[in-house]
């Protein structure tokens, strides 16, 4: 049997991905003082399946971080400790390791920093270890933990220590050991007393040391109401990590350790192929796990559907483990994007077929073929409809980037001592996936700015008069066709003065009468900073003039409206798609080009007197004063038209990276959205041609690429 | 704009129908008065001449490129390339889509005759050529009846320094 370990991985690192991103904004939100059980569910859960997933992929860094992080969740949820700050944030540290170590696993690159590893490991042993009596009684609550004594059997290598072990066991309950040697293995028998420790947590820490087949608990059943709780009993099935390596001979072994399991190896049986695909639910199997589920749980925190249905999904998928309780697990299917991509070409091609079709009905008489015409005015609206569901699938809420801020928020603010509240609106506006990803880094350097520079620290805001915590605003909305994301801080705002003398002393030239959107616009430039002090958080000048680029190759712009002592505001304007780009057509000879409308700063038809030639060659354009350098495409690409003379046509003044060309072409056509495609993909790169698109009437437009075209001219 | 269409349906209908195991299938068309063939299987589809966007700078037999169907492909015209047959462009002008080498490249000609199918006895050595077609893009000649075809190595050709379609070989 060979399986491609690969694909499964991917489907793993995209899982671990969700349930990290779902921790975290469960732990961000949780109130510590009453924390929600179900959250802490939740959290553990996740958690969980992490462990689950990375075992059986055998990413054993990643089981060791979340089993140690599972073991402190396990005694929050079963109320034996009380949740501290402390803990979130070591749970957040946790869960950034986690994350480390997929990207890891992932994309390959240096391993995670060990000590960093180890510390936040210790942090957790440590506040997990922090036995304190609790201050809710037992009866108070109905998930008190269940206590059970256990016969404990496996078999490990000689040289195994399992001192460290035995410890960490006699910790649990009152502990009575025994070795004997048998053949090439110690067997340890091991009687637990008075534990509350689930059988799952007993498994997970001795299958460290042990033979993970050889373990056999066995529960000594002292008080008939005590029956395993829900995770104990799904998680044994679990515990057949061997049937990877040798599907056949090892399945039976795999599931002896409960004698329950053994009686229905079917079930179990599906419950291992079921790892990768649902479709192996079978009625069968699920009338077997709800059998199974007839004594009284201690655990009442989940309705009973909602509880069979996380039993069900457990037994049958380890690595879907109640991630999810309710059913938004099973409303989403991944897509591979290709398909969405050719799903959306398609629909392109039949509005452009159906915009065909108008045309030509156009020239019908109404009174003839009225019934034609309205059937044909029905297709144009399906079309759009379509049309717009397609393009639709792409999207996704900005909350996914969004979702991040309310941890950096926190962990800066607190490292800076400030008190920040993030606001965030607009959470469900939609816009391409590629888009979304793309933002992540320039919102999160623009978030971090306002933290460090914007917001003041709380003594001067009162001492301005200034509530205390200082607000940040993140807000997404439509406007036209295009996406608005503004950051707001209400913090002292841009000083004009000092943006003004970094210029000069960078020597920068600058005009006196310079307004204050371009004395804005200076921060964007390399290496711009007027932070006194260079911290770790920002003010090396690194960022601002990155975020510009970043957000520019997107197709977007940057705005900065600040005032002093009142806040900033800085707003990034976003095309919906990638796919979609803003552009002005203009033609030479007939022949229609796409410029970017990005790029294009204005246009002006010249005078024949404010055109002149330097050295006989190359000329330049005055434009209010400025000499600009002028290149005729006509010229660069060699098409014979009749717009020779600059006067006669029309200049695109083009700015990239503060260079400007003026742009010679015969006539401006009008400004539309256009498609992007590709042009590599059936042929190769052409010098100053970014990509190529297909306009309304069925022909392809070529795409100007304009930084290409600014370099050209030097 | 897709007057060719029925052309095309006719070609597909005919495939289907020829069939036996040992033969290959191969598309024949001409170029001024000799007779070309390729294999049948790296035929997407045959269309009409129109709606070219040409690219600047290129080489003149890359004619620019066409939509088809939403992706952007490029047109050669093998008349001008092999300097064959009269280099018009009007409703009878034929393009070829191949499907080669993972990339939908259009080819002009002059017309495109029939497919017919060849077995190995049917295919001769090719003999040195000359200038226009070095040998290393023919598989061969095909003789069938009194008709000698010149069997092209399509997608080595298409994928050659000569026909400046493929990126690495640019420049």
């Amino acid at each position: 049997m060979s399986i491609d370990m690969q694909q499964f991985n991917a489907v793993f690192f995209e899982e671990v991905s969700e349930h990290l991103t779902n921790m975290e904004s469960l732990l961000l939100d949780i109130d510590v003082d009453s924390p929600n059980l179900e959250d802490l569910n939740a959290i553990f859960r996740a958690a969980h399946s992490i462990k689950g997933g990375a075992g059986i992929f055998g990413f054993d860094d990643m089981t060791e971080v979340t089993h140690i992080l599972e073991t402190l969740l396990d005694k929050l949820r079963k109320e034996e400790l009380l949740l501290t700050t402390e803990m979130i944030d070591a749970f957040l540290q946790a869960g950034d390791i986690l994350a480390e170590q997929k990207a890891v696993h992932q994309e390959g690159g240096d391993t995670v920093d060990e000590s960093k590893i180890k510390a936040v490991c210790l942090l957790l042993e440590t506040l997990s270890a922090d036995k304190i009596t609790p201050t809710t009684t037992p009866e108070t609550t109905t998930f008190s933990p269940h206590q059970a004594d256990k016969n404990i059997s496996f078999l490990t290598s000689m040289e195994e220590d399992i001192t460290a072990l035995l410890e960490e066991l006699s910790q649990l309950g009152h502990l009575t050991q025994s070795m004997i040697v048998e053949g090439e293995f110690h067997k340890w028998q091991i009687f637990l007393t008075k534990t509350s420790a689930s059988n799952e947590d007993l498994i997970d820490s001795i299958s460290f040391l042990a033979e993970p087949e050889s373990i056999l608990i066995e529960d000594v059943i002292t008080d008939p109401a005590q029956c395993f709780g829900l995770f104990e009993e799904a998680d044994s099935q679990e515990t057949d990590f061997g049937f990877f390596d040798e599907p056949d001979s090892e399945e039976q072994q795999g599931f002896g350790l409960f004698d329950d399991v053994e009686e229905k190896p079917v079930q179990t049986k599906e419950s291992a192929f079921g790892l990768f695909s649902d479709e192996k639910i079978t009625p069968k199997a699920v009338e077997n796990t709800k059998e199974q589920d007839n004594d009284p749980r201690p655990y009442g925190f989940l309705d009973g559907r909602e509880e069979k249905e996380v039993k069900n999904k457990k037994t049958l998928t380890v690595k879907r483990t109640a991630n999810k309780a309710s059913s938004t697990g099973e409303t989403s299917i991944r897509v591979n994007t290709e398909k969405v991509d050719q799903l959306i070409n398609q629909v392109g091609e039949l509005v452009i077929t159906q915009a065909m079709l108008m045309q030509i009905s156009s020239e019908l008489d109404p009174s003839e073929h009225d019934v034609l015409l309205n059937r044909l005015t029905q297709l144009e609206r399906n079309t759009r409809d379509l049309q717009e569901s397609v393009m639709s699938i792409r999207m996704m809420p900005i909350s996914f980037v969004f979702g991040r801020f309310p941890r950096v928020v926190r962990d800066l603010s607190n490292k800076l001592n400030k008190k920040i509240e993030l606001k965030m609106i607009g959470n469900e506006t939609e816009l391409d996936k590629g888009l979304v990803e793309k933002l992540a880094d320039p919102l999160t350097h623009l978030i971090r700015n306002s933290i460090d520079h914007g917001i003041e620290m709380p003594e001067d805001r009162i001492a301005n008069g200034k509530p205390e915590t200082g607000t940040i605003t993140l807000f997404a909305f439509y406007e036209g066709g295009n996406v608005v994301i503004s950051i707001s801080d209400d913090g002292a705002g841009l000083n004009r003065e000092k943006i003004i003398e970094k210029a000069l002393e960078r020597g920068m030239e600058l005009s006196d009468t310079i307004s204050d959107s371009e004395v804005y616009q200076l921060i964007f430039s390399a290496g711009f900073s007027t932070a006194e002090k260079v911290t770790d958080v920002s003010g090396r000048g690194v960022g601002m003039d990155v975020v510009k680029r970043n957000i520019h190759s997107m197709g977007g712009q940057v705005d900065i409206h600040s005032e002093a002592g009142v806040g900033s505001t800085i707003s990034i304007r976003l095309p919906l798609t990638l796919a979609i780009l803003d552009g002005m057509s203009i033609s030479v000879a007939g022949q229609i080009y796409i410029i970017p409308l990005t790029f294009i700063s204005e246009s002006l038809q010249p005078k024949a007197e404010d055109i002149k030639t330097i050295n006989g060659k190359g000329k330049v354009v005055k434009v209010r004063g400025d000499y600009i350098p002028l290149l005729a495409l006509h010229e660069l690409f060699n098409i014979d038209t009749e717009v020779t003379q600059a006067s006669d046509g029309i200049l695109v003044l083009l700015e990239n990276n503060n260079k400007k060309i003026a742009l010679l072409v015969d006539q401006l056509e009008g400004q539309q959205q256009v498609v992007l495609k590709s042009l590599e993909t059936n042929f190769h790169t052409v010098p100053c041609i970014s990509g190529a698109t297909i306009m309304g009437d069925g022909k392809v437009a070529l795409i100007l690429d304009i930084a290409g075209l600014v370099s050209e001219s030097e | 704009m897709r007057d060719n269409k029925r052309e095309n349906e006719a070609e597909n209908s005919f495939i289907s129908e020829m069939g036996s195991s040992d033969d290959n299938g191969y598309l024949t068309f001409t170029l001024g008065e000799e007779e070309y063939a390729i294999d049948i299987l790296t035929v997407q589809e045959i269309r009409g001449y129109d709606a070219v966007t040409t690219i600047a700078n290129m080489p003149d037999f890359i004619k620019g490129v066409v939509n088809l169907r939403g992706i952007i492909v490029p047109i050669v015209d093998m008349r001008i390339k092999f300097n064959l047959g009269d280099v018009t462009y009007n409703e009878m002008t034929v393009v070829i889509i191949l499907n080669v080498a993972n990339r939908v490249v259009g080819m002009v000609v002059d017309g495109v005759s029939d497919v017919i199918s060849l077995n190995e006895s049917q295919i001769k050595e090719a003999p040195e050529f000359g200038a226009i077609l070095d040998t290393q893009y023919l598989k061969g000649l095909g003789v069938i009846d009194d008709r000698m075809l010149i069997l092209i190595d399509i997608e080595n050709l298409m994928t050659s320094k000569e026909m400046a379609l493929v990126e690495a070989l640019v420049e």
